[in-house]
């Protein structure tokens, strides 16, 4: 029980480097990225191929894959997301739906349906673990990610607030506008922010393929991982993404004790829940008032 | 035609769409006469056509008329399939089992407008998502599905082949039309001006009196039928009910390349999508992946560059209207002005 509960809440490492970069482009840009998991599958798969074809193992190809998708994010943002942002909020799902999809179907093309992993790749470091006092087990590369999570949390929030770029994203996330009438270029702004969402996602993409697998059409679920993660912490909360990281993390493991299924179940099922929890603390009309329940001709009425 | 004065009138019908309208209720009947001269396995292409054109149809309703995006409305047609098994399995017979099925799942849709219908945004697409994800891993659970291995609508054996064939084509093709037809008075009286507004400016319905969660609701609802049944007759046409396909988010892919291809917020460019959808099916279907790489593609590319869609391009162009929802100005003299929808 102890095991489950540690191994939940590193779990929730993972996903925070996972939601990071979500919440990051969200609360810079107000853009849902669709593609993101299927981005962070396709940097795992640059990764497998330079550790498969040229021998470069997982953390040295991380120095050639980050940057590559520090410029594949400002092309993406130059040449896609601007244009899709101008069309309005909803413009941009659609379009990076439409961007996931051809992704996921190119690394089918690519790469077959094997699912692959980096775990030979890194010696031994996907399984081993550390064991603590009470037959209680901690994997190595849970802490690392964990770790890696904190640190990398720390840093966009060191970078955000000391750096002159990461005052003029913060001020370009409250108001475009205006922070284009004090000289700030918002377009080079956002290419920026999409570069360094890239890099995380990058750095997600490595930790996917080295504790788990991944086949080509991993990254939906991989996305719906993030997006509960930001959620649960709070859209646009670089410290409340890891505490929605862990209690995922938590909630998973949990309902996998109850139930083979009970992984993906627990998961959904706490969105959910604390998102209904939300809402009701905000106002949910319909359960607040009662009394209108009551009175038919109200609801009989037409919505007009 | 209202006359206001010094000869502008205010116009709902035009002589084209009066025409359109016409040759659309001639098309119907002729349609339904095909199953006496087509083949099977055209019969079932049609039928599958059918299909599209309602799930176009309604992702439209909901994203196009309602400002709704929602990338999870395959639980809808994941559901509808389902309760067409259960129900079917409890002695309904199938044909039946299909609209009851339907009708179960817009009930259950109620109570999850509730709750769904407060997010804004990427935030009520991406939770539809977790929603259909959550009620796939829970249908899975039940022992008459066994988990992925899915089941078969078995009671349809009672009928032969033929029948059975030519009986579902006319229940697509009466649902295509009733549902058509539903949207089409729905978007025409004050319901439909109102769902208008609030996709325009929320707040500004508001404002004005517009009871915006009731309407979305009734949006919502009418979605999540419409989709359960495209699903419950897809299930009748496939025979085979597999979770993994009924609740893959593919379903979503079609019907948002459909909507952006055909044009986003007009009627008539949810059946256009459907028909251009169907005709690539038809002919890159075989190409595999490629073809699902192209569908992709090709929705990105519209929503970057033709973003009302081929149909939206057409009415701008050619000012021609087919199905008219909104109203249109005609003023003495060669000039018109259109209210844009």
């Amino acid at each position: 029980m102890i095991n489950s509960l540690l191994q939940g809440t590193l779990l929730g490492g993972y996903y925070a480097v996972i939601a990071c970069g979500l919440s990051f482009m969200f609360s810079v840009m107000r853009i849902i990225n669709l593609a993101h998991g299927s981005l962070a599958v396709a940097a795992a798969y640059g990764l497998w191929l330079l550790a498969a074809k040229a021998g470069i193992p997982p953390f040295v190809g991380l120095l050639i894959v980050l940057p590559v998708m520090a410029v594949l994010g400002w092309l993406l943002q130059r040449f896609i997301l601007e244009r899709s942002a101008r069309g309005g909020t909803l413009l941009p799902i659609l379009t990076t739906f439409g961007l996931s999809i051809v992704i996921d179907n190119l690394l089918f093309e690519q790469f077959g349906a094997d699912t692959r992993s980096l775990a030979p790749f890194i010696g031994n470091l996907s399984y081993a673990s550390w064991q603590l006092p009470g037959h209680i087990f901690v994997g190595k590369l849970a802490v690392m990610m964990m770790a890696t999570a904190i640190l990398l949390l720390g840093a966009l929030q060191f970078f955000l607030s000391r750096f002159a770029l990461g005052r003029a994203i913060r001020a370009t996330a409250e108001d475009p506008d205006t922070a284009g009438l004090v000289g700030i270029d918002a377009r080079r702004v956002n290419a920026v922010a999409t570069a360094i969402t890239m890099v995380t996602i990058g750095i997600a993409g490595a930790f996917l393929g080295m504790r788990a697998t991944f086949s080509p059409y991993a990254g939906g679920p991989q996305l719906l991982f993030a997006f509960e993660t930001a959620v649960i912490g709070g859209a646009g909360s670089l410290w409340g993404t890891l505490a929605g990281g862990i209690i995922l993390g938590l909630a998973q493991s949990l309902g996998a004790q109850l139930h083979p299924q009970g992984f993906l179940i627990g998961g959904h099922a706490v969105f959910l829940l604390v998102l209904f929890a939300r809402l009701s603390r905000f106002g949910l009309p319909q359960l607040d008032r009662l009394g209108a329940f009551l009175n038919f001709r109200a609801r009989l009425r037409s919505p007009t | 035609m209202t006359l206001v004065s010094n000869g502008i009138s205010i116009e709902r019908w035009t002589s084209s769409s009066r025409l359109a309208l016409g040759s659309m209720a001639a098309l119907l009947a002729l349609l339904a006469l095909a199953p006496t001269v087509l083949g099977a396995g055209a019969i079932d292409r049609m039928t599958a056509l059918f299909i599209y054109v309602i799930l176009a149809a309604m992702w439209n309703a909901l994203a196009g008329f309602g400002g709704l995006v929602s990338v999870g409305q395959q639980v809808f047609f994941g559901l509808g399939a389902y309760f067409t098994i259960r129900l079917a399995d409890a002695g309904l017979d199938p044909f039946v089992s299909i609209f009851a099925a339907a009708i179960v799942t817009g009930a259950l849709s109620v109570p999850l407008s509730l709750f769904m219908l407060r997010l804004k945004g990427g935030e009520f697409a991406i939770g539809m998502w977790v929603v259909a994800e959550l009620a796939h891993l829970l249908v899975n659970l039940d022992r008459l599905i066994q988990g992925e291995t899915g089941t078969s609508l078995i009671s349809l054996n009672l009928y032969d082949s033929g029948i059975r064939r030519a009986a579902i084509y006319w229940l697509a093709l009466a649902s295509m039309a009733a549902l058509l037809g539903a949207l089409f008075m729905l978007m025409r009286s004050r319901a439909g001006a109102a769902m208008q507004a609030i996709r325009d400016n929320e707040e500004a319905a508001t404002s004005v009196g517009v009871r915006v969660i009731a309407t979305k609701r009734l949006l919502f609802v009418l979605a999540a039928f419409g989709i359960a049944v495209a699903g419950g007759l897809w299930l009748a046409t496939a025979t085979t009910f597999q979770p993994k396909t009924y609740f893959s988010v593919q379903w979503t892919a079609y019907m948002i390349f459909m909507v952006l291809v055909g044009g986003i917020g007009k009627f008539e460019g949810a059946i256009l999508g459907a028909v251009l959808f169907f005709v690539i099916e038809t002919f890159f279907g075989g190409a595999g992946v490629w073809y699902l790489i192209g569908l992709g593609a090709t929705a990105l590319i519209f929503s970057l560059y033709l973003p009302r869609g081929l149909w939206g391009e057409i009415e701008r162009r050619f000012d021609v209207q087919l199905l008219p929802v909104g109203y249109r100005l005609q003023l003495p003299g060669p000039n018109k002005i259109k209210w844009e929808e």
